[in-house]
């Protein structure tokens, strides 16, 4: 998926959505699900299951490179900054200290670069799920509205190219889903 | 109450008593949660919420006249330069480090049992930040110049001394205060989706649903949002400790008798924790009583906190005997005078109170049943509070009191502005703390969910040990 803009299908279906009851079943179904080699599909839950990233097949998040690069370009720019004041826009002595007396840099630019990570990792996060994102189709379904409680969710998309109606619904059903819709977009 | 405290269940997975009492399904979570939000609201709310807004009028009032007087209303004047501002400021800073603690420490640690507590936790940093920030942006008499704190490009040509542990400061806050709120933040995404799923009017959908940002629940979305919490759990926990060391410095590094030690950072930074974790119970006790949360907020939780503010309040203890024994050891006059004076002088009633208050009072939770006894651990946590309060005064007022020049010695008396601006600080957090409980979830309902026994995917196929889950613990294991 792109790290920003909205990638949704177009077309009349969004997908089929199967739920679950508890976080096993939906476990074990995301483990048969991956197997049966599809990609455009998504498992949801109302807190983060564990293990159910490799279960999905998914690879690694590549955020801590973003917080990485962040981090080292705010305590750069925070060095940078403290450097360019006291040795060229503002020479001033004070205490007798050197102009470039860089011990007393670290500080600022230890906390501008936490300040630069924080924010590469939040705002790096929301871009890498492409939120904010208030509408979606998934919202159509109303037994979906228990994502966030304590229901157990699969989404696959037509957009799949294993996708099929008939088979992949019958799938789901056979993984032990309590509900299996077809959602619109 | 006592009855869910004796069914305190044993996770079958693991072998140990749950965390959450009663064994509640995800949904029963949701319900506790939510009630609080939902309920109409309680008439003893009200009764936190008015007199809170009341102090905070009185802090509005004491600052306009300030600003408009000058802060000769205040008690302070050569030589005791910094009074109860200073004193108000670290006290604030050091009570919103325990919020930090729990919530990001204590996650790298794997500590569960902090999902109870962090999102309350990290409500009460951000507020307690914001009455900090007030104090020096307030003090410095002149403030349509405050901005001048800031390296803004000016038509001057001035800049800020970054040599200064007080420029470090305005940095280490403000930037403490910034991170405090986004981590708060991508913590209640999940817990705001959930109130917006949940909401029975128009409004509340919308309120909700805008903060919730389109959440769903996503596993591509928690992986990222999972590594962006470990993340800023791994970038706030350096912060916090830097954050109290810069304030620290903001005495260290100056050439006073009495603040120019190198034990400040650390000692600081374990008096921060220790008011924190004092103030966290504070709220707790109210806060679980009041919502009727005895199952999510457990005795247990208040018996960790209880062994942290002891280890915490026993460094502190430790500090000011190393204080005493540095300035004898140094051989310097000024700074044994400095301490000589602190306990024996004008102020040795501020100072033994601290002693009482910090270092004497917390012994009592090595036991058990102290640190299990609800009325006891809000009883102390004020006292520790008042103790922290005059630990800063302590260091401030006395240190400055008696300067080189015995002539200029004086003492200090707060007046009737010093003592509003401290009510209406605490104004200003009450009212906050009341506001965040009645509109936003106070417990990380998806983290607690998190870490039921039947949250493992694994959970229901470990038959041989579905028996310890009837509420008997397994035979030949402790209670832990």
């Amino acid at each position: 998926m792109p790290p920003l803009g909205h990638d949704l299908p177009e077309g009349p279906t969004f997908g089929v959505l199967a739920e679950f009851a508890t976080p096993g079943e939906l476990f074990r179904a995301c483990e048969r699900v991956r197997d049966a080699g599809y990609t455009l599909w998504d498992a949801h839950t109302p807190f983060p299951v564990h293990g159910l990233d490799r279960a999905m097949g998914m690879k690694r998040s590549v955020l801590p490179w973003i917080v990485l690069a962040m981090g080292l370009t705010g305590a750069a720019a925070g060095f940078a900054l403290q450097t360019w004041v006291h040795s060229l826009g503002y020479p001033l002595v004070i205490s007798g200290k050197p102009f470039f007396s860089w011990p007393a840099y670290v500080p600022v630019t230890f906390e501008l670069g936490v300040l630069f990570g924080a924010l590469g990792a939040v705002f790096g996060m929301l871009a890498l799920n492409q939120l904010p994102m208030h509408y979606h189709p998934l919202f159509h379904s109303a037994r979906f509205e228990k994502v966030t409680d304590d229901s157990f969710f699969v989404s696959i998309e037509v957009r799949d190219p294993r996708f099929d109606a008939t088979a992949t619904r019958r799938l789901l059903e056979d993984l032990g889903a309590r509900h299996v819709e077809m959602v619109k977009s | 109450m006592a009855s869910i405290q004796d069914k305190a269940l044993y996770d079958p997975v693991d072998g140990r008593p749950t965390l959450i009492l009663g064994a509640p399904d995800f949904h029963a979570v949701t319900e506790a949660v939510a009630r609080p939000i939902e309920q109409k609201t309680p008439a003893g709310w009200w009764f936190f919420f008015l007199p809170s807004v009341a102090l905070l009028g009185l802090l509005g009032v004491a600052v306009a006249w300030l600003f408009w007087e000058g802060i000769g209303i205040w008690g302070l004047n050569v030589p005791v330069g910094w009074a109860w501002d200073i004193t108000n400021f670290v006290f604030w800073v050091g009570i919103g480090h325990a919020g930090t603690l729990i919530s990001a420490i204590l996650f790298l640690f794997r500590q569960k049992w902090r999902t109870s507590i962090n999102r309350a936790a990290e409500a009460m940093t951000i507020f307690a930040v914001m009455c900090a920030l007030i104090f020096p942006g307030i003090h410095v008499g002149r403030v349509w110049v405050a901005y001048w704190m800031f390296p803004l490009p000016n038509q001057m040509g001035m800049w800020p001394n970054f040599r200064s542990p007080l420029l470090w400061d305005v940095f280490a806050v403000s930037i403490y205060g910034t991170v405090s709120v986004l981590f708060w933040y991508v913590g209640l995404i999940p817990d705001l989706a959930t109130f917006r799923d949940r909401a029975k009017t128009r409004l509340r959908r919308l309120a909700y649903g805008i903060f919730a940002m389109g959440w769903r629940g996503s596993n591509r979305h928690w992986q990222h949002y999972e590594v962006a919490y470990l993340i800023l759990a791994g970038l706030a926990t350096p912060l916090v400790l830097s954050v109290h060391s810069i304030v620290s410095m903001d005495f260290a590094v100056s050439q006073l008798p009495g603040w120019h030690t190198t034990i400040f950072p650390p000692y600081f930074v374990a008096g921060a924790i220790f008011s924190g974790f004092a103030m966290v119970v504070t709220l707790m006790v109210i806060c679980r009583h009041a919502f009727r949360m005895e199952h999510i907020i457990t005795i247990r939780h208040f018996d960790y906190m209880a062994k942290i503010m002891l280890v915490t309040g026993t460094m502190v203890g430790y500090a000011y005997a190393i204080e005493f024994f540095i300035a004898w050891y140094s051989g310097n006059p000024y700074e044994l005078f400095a301490f000589q004076n602190r306990a024996f002088g004008p102020y040795a009633w501020a100072y033994w109170t601290m002693i009482t208050c910090n270092v004497v009072s917390p012994q009592i939770f090595w036991f058990e049943r102290a640190r299990k006894s609800i009325p006891l651990l809000f009883l102390l946590s004020i006292v520790i509070n008042i103790g922290m309060w005059f630990e800063r005064f302590v260091i401030i007022v006395s240190s400055l009191h008696r300067d080189f020049l015995p002539s200029a010695w004086s003492y200090f008396r707060p007046t009737v502005w010093d003592v509003s601006c401290l009510l209406g600080s605490f104004g200003l957090f009450f009212t906050m703390f009341c506001l965040f409980v009645r509109f936003v979830p106070m417990v990380a309902t998806a983290e607690v969910k998190a870490i039921l026994p039947q949250a493992d995917p694994h959970h229901e196929v470990r038959p041989e040990r579905a028996g310890t889950a009837a509420g008997t613990a397994p035979a030949g294991e402790g209670a832990y």
